[in-house]
């Protein structure tokens, strides 16, 4: 079978949920991922969305953070403030699933501005919404980036969500509970934080993938772990339930 | 005791130019018909409040009400980018947008320390982020008890509150249920408030973790049957993904944004 950029990256990411209890879930990629570990190896996952949902069962993928079959389908339905203050800031969530138009070596990320000028920026991006505090009080994050050149940049124009900041110490020395960026998937690989340095380290690529294509595809001299493994291929099974739930999700 | 009235003349009576107006809803339940109200009602120079603003606030701005937006994250869900938006962010159209900019979990707290009557709220968010240099409504503030760091941020209080809710009964008690965001604390931080209701019942039936908002809460209560549309209100209709995909082709440039202003 063959696949996709998009089917690969969501089967590694919803490989990475194996054996949490709880996700906090955006909406697109990791809302396809989480929902697709929930239908293979995870089915007691709670699905966590930050309208208010709290362990959300949707049928189907929903198009925003609020569709009705989130409630309809959850646990719990709670208020904003009670989803950030009770829920998120003590740390109760699992992992948290992040995207962003820039991600840095170090992990940080931007969903705010394009461009050196916060107030003349060349692209106005949406904003912060849940991320800053997802990266900062999730136990630990997991980002899903298209990798390329203007994604994967030595330094964010904005920092909209830590990361590691600038380095080892960071997180700690500004009161960061979670432990922060753990995993970062692309169409590509996997990279993640060197022990010592926190730099984003390319470990695993996805079947078919030079390192020398990461490395074009990086804005960084990027470094490539000694042990590099391989992702192993999607199954056919992993292929065939994510398919179907793309089907039944389609516009109709 | 909360007023029934029309949209066209609650909006009139508590909207005004110059105001802070906060219409919430996260994307369940959102005012969107008062919005279209206060847009034919060539409002001006409002603080336009929202956690998650989304398709009626890029109609707002694009249709030039907006001086200034408070919010935490702007973008049509699942679709992409607010194209009036950024047009009045990126090159000032129709008029310059001052941005007050926070997260949703900063929003929410900013609300409830409104709702609660306090000056501020305190959150553990915000730190090592870029937000911290470019917005001055925040600020760290020292536990008086542990000594840890975290974040104030001021509380909000608008001049009007809209929101949309399933029923009200005839004396103006309203109740809503489902996903409901921060709307309670929207009404309770808000001067005025105005609530549109799919339908006036005699008397609210119970219904398992609702919200009720008591008549003594409430300004005025206007009976808007589909008032949420595209939006969704649970046990009436469904959100329509289709409008909101459909949107970002009209949004995406001032001809076409302006042909639908001027059929609204």
């Amino acid at each position: 079978m063959s696949w996709t950029a998009e089917e690969i990256m969501t089967v590694a990411a919803a490989r990475a949920l194996a054996g949490r209890t709880s996700c906090f879930v955006g909406i697109g990629l990791p809302s396809m991922a989480a929902n697709l570990a929930r239908r293979l190896h995870a089915p007691d996952l709670v699905l966590v969305y930050e309208s208010g949902a709290i362990g959300a069962k949707p049928t189907r993928l929903p198009l925003s953070i609020g569709d009705g079959e989130l409630a309809e389908t959850a646990d719990a339905v709670v208020s904003v403030p009670e989803m950030f203050n009770y829920w998120l800031q003590p740390g109760r969530i699992d992992v948290g699933f992040l995207s962003a138009a820039q991600v840095d070596r170090f992990g940080n990320l931007n969903t705010t501005v394009i461009g050196a000028d916060y107030r003349h920026p060349e692209v106005r991006l949406p904003g912060a919404g849940g991320a800053p505090e997802i990266a900062a009080s999730c136990k630990e994050t997991i980002l899903v980036v298209r990798q390329g050149t203007h994604t994967f940049v030595d330094r964010v124009d904005f920092v909209t969500s830590m990361g590691y900041g600038t380095g080892p110490g960071d997180r700690a020395r500004l009161g960061l509970t979670g432990r922060g960026p753990v995993l970062v998937i692309t169409e590509l690989g996997v990279l993640e934080p060197d022990p010592r340095t926190c730099e984003l380290t390319l470990t695993r690529l996805h079947p078919g993938v030079a390192p020398d294509t990461v490395r074009k595809a990086t804005g960084w001299p990027l470094a490539i772990a000694d042990d590099l493994a391989e992702t192993p291929a999607p199954t056919g099974e992993e292929l065939t339930v994510l398919r179907d739930l793309v089907e039944r999700s389609a516009p109709r | 005791m909360a007023e029934l009235l029309g949209l066209a003349e609650a909006v009139s009576s508590l909207v005004h130019d110059g105001d802070t107006v906060a219409l919430e809803g996260f994307t369940h339940l959102i005012p969107v018909a008062a919005g279209h109200e206060i847009i034919r009602q060539g409002r001006r120079d409002l603080t336009l409040i929202r956690m998650t603003p989304d398709i009626v606030y890029d109609q707002m701005i694009g249709a030039g009400c907006a001086r200034k937006l408070v919010f935490g994250w702007g973008g049509n869900p699942g679709v992409g980018s607010l194209h009036r938006l950024r047009d009045a962010v990126e090159r000032d159209w129709p008029a310059p947008l001052e941005l007050d900019e926070h997260s949703h979990a900063g929003m929410a707290n900013r609300y409830a320390a409104g709702a609660s009557g306090l000056p501020f709220a305190v959150l553990r968010g915000y730190s090592g982020t870029d937000l911290v240099g470019h917005t001055t409504t925040l600020a760290p503030i020292t536990c008086p008890f542990t000594g840890e760091v975290l974040t104030a941020v001021p509380a909000i209080n608008p001049d009007v509150a809209i929101i949309h809710a399933q029923r009200a009964d005839r004396h103006g008690n309203v109740q809503l249920w489902g996903l409901t965001g921060v709307q309670k604390e929207a009404v309770l931080a808000a001067s005025r408030s105005l609530v549109t209701v799919e339908e006036i019942v005699d008397a609210l039936p119970g219904v398992p973790g609702a919200i009720v908002l008591p008549s003594w809460v409430v300004t005025a209560v206007a009976v808007v049957p589909g008032g949420a549309r595209p939006s969704y209100a649970q046990g009436f209709y469904d959100r329509d993904n289709a409008y909101y995909r459909s949107w970002d082709a009209v949004s995406r440039d001032r001809d076409s944004f302006q042909r639908w202003l001027a059929g609204l």
